[in-house]
């Protein structure tokens, strides 16, 4: 039983935890990851508005994942191509394959923009570092017009970022002076702005006080570039100068390649436990699961939490029972140097605070904290982040107030 | 009654978990096709009908259920 084997498959937030949490208890742990770097996505967000980040070198907001795990887990770098869960088996590309006792799904998301017809050739996102460079030149030349953001397919990772970028993006025309001849159109495939109605009723008005068109029940069908227009399932068309639409997700090609997913790609996932369903010793976490919360890294930290635990007690033949209790908590950027909060869990929808000055900088600092504590699992994110929304909440009576 | 073609059980999943697999579905069907949702989340009445009226798709009717809706659209374009 010491000798069991666990593998992880993927070295981002997720992943990283949950190999670090199971090796410093003894555990032997092996991680494979495709590139071998681990990236702080949320950064992504920041970089089309920004010519202070320097490209060049090594992926933008990354650091070896070797480097930030215990020294004790064996890292493997390449790309998981299938799995052979009933033989105990992971295929990894060039690498052969790797045996395990014990296997813990944590690979993400893909992107598929060909879901979209005319996707590839009209539309912007700022989703990779790539595609956030290519966003950053296309602004730099924006002289005025319509821009369109769009929600496409849902799920998709940090459910609020289309509409930080959006707020972002707006204060970002007001200081070049180009607002006044710029359009700006939302688009959201639900009869509201936000999945979660709560989130909406507060980003709504402010949205409309920036003078943002918000287009509900936009499905995204097509986009055309020559007349460039998007066009919609539901018969609708919103005319663009600047498309930035968030591409399609679904679950990675090895997870659809072995059956493990469901059609979209996503790993079927007990809600609590964080058990595969349908089998035994694997684990899924993060945004690679079809858990109803949001894809976020912090999800994904709370997740790695239980599945370690969970692995420990089944390998001490206990019955697994550290249950991941849904919960899911963002800063939300509404720019103008504000941010909200956004915290929920299986029980209790959000009630984020009206956005202010101090979870901005909370949000900021947290960009460059990461490092040092979420891989690591080192502070309590749980702490820090009540101690935020307490905080947010003094914040929101503060400017009711005036 | 009305024989759907196609029932999607969305029980259990949250909002907007059973309107997303509706217009999945309806992309797959065929004009006329009856596509019937199955869901236990409460928007699911409100928002269901609303999107189909919005896309120009028939509203056959929301029958509750025990502990459920049963909400019947028929793709008319
Ligand atoms: C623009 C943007 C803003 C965001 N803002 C926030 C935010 O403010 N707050 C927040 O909590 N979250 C935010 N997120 C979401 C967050 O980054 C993800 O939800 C989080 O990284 C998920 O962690 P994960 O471990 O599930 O997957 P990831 O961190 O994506 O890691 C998956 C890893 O698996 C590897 N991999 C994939 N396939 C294979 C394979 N076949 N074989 C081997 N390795 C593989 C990948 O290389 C990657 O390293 C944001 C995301 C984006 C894009």
């Amino acid at each position: 039983m010491a000798k069991d084997r666990v593998v992880v498959v993927g070295g981002g937030t997720g992943g990283t935890l949950a190999a670090n949490l199971l090796a410093r208890r003894g555990v032997r742990v092996t991680l494979v990851d495709s590139t071998g770097w681990h990236t702080y996505q949320p950064n992504y967000l920041y970089l089309p508005f920004t010519d202070r980040v320097p490209t060049g070198g090594g992926p933008l907001f990354s650091r070896r994942v070797n480097g930030l795990l215990d020294g004790r887990v064996e890292t493997v770098v390449g790309e998981v191509t299938g799995i052979d869960h009933r033989a105990g088996r992971v295929q990894v590309q060039k690498g052969g394959s790797l045996p395990y006792d014990w296997l813990v799904l944590a690979p993400g998301t893909a992107y598929y923009p060909d879901e979209i017809q005319g996707y590839r050739e009209a539309a912007h996102h700022f989703y990779s570092q790539e595609a956030a460079l290519c966003l950053r030149e296309a602004l730099a030349s924006f002289r005025g017009g319509d821009v369109v953001v769009g929600v496409t397919t849902i799920p998709y990772k940090c459910p609020p970022a289309p509409l930080e970028f959006t707020l972002m993006l707006d204060a970002h025309l007001r200081r070049l002076g180009l607002r006044e001849k710029t359009r700006i159109h939302f688009l959201s495939p639900l009869p509201r702005a936000f999945t979660i109605e709560q989130v909406s009723e507060m980003v709504a008005p402010i949205m409309e006080k920036r003078g943002i068109e918000i287009h509900t029940f936009f499905n995204t069908e097509s986009v055309d570039p020559g007349a460039r227009v998007v066009r919609s399932l539901e018969g609708d068309e919103v005319p663009y100068d600047l498309l930035v639409l968030i591409p399609p997700h679904g679950g990675v090609p090895a997870v659809r390649n072995s059956g493990l997913g469901d059609r979209s790609g996503w790993i079927p996932t007990d809600r609590h436990l964080l058990k595969v369903l349908g089998h035994e010793r694997l684990y899924a976490l993060g945004d690679a699961t079809d858990l109803p919360v949001s894809k976020s890294g912090v999800a994904a930290h709370f997740q790695a939490e239980a599945v370690a635990g969970n692995i420990l007690a089944e390998m001490a033949g206990r019955t697994p029972a550290h249950a991941y209790t849904g919960r899911v908590l963002c800063f939300a950027e509404t720019g103008l140097g504000r941010a909200t909060i956004i915290s929920f869990d299986y029980q209790h929808p959000p009630r984020p605070p009206f956005p202010n000055r101090v979870l901005h900088w909370a949000k900021l600092a947290f960009n460059v904290l990461y490092w040092y504590t979420v891989p690591q699992g080192r502070v309590p994110l749980r702490g820090v982040a009540e101690l935020e929304e307490r905080r947010g909440s003094v914040g929101e009576e503060a400017r009711v107030g005036h | 009654m009305v024989k759907a073609d196609r029932v999607i059980d969305a029980r259990g999943a949250y909002c907007p978990g059973p309107l997303m697999e509706l217009i999945r579905a309806v992309r797959e069907a065929a004009r006329g096709d009856v596509l019937e949702v199955l869901s236990s989340d409460s928007g699911s009445k409100r928002d269901i009908p609303a999107w189909a009226q919005k896309a120009g798709h028939e509203v056959v009717g929301v029958f509750p259920e025990q502990g459920y809706d049963r909400i019947v659209v028929r793709k008319a374009r």
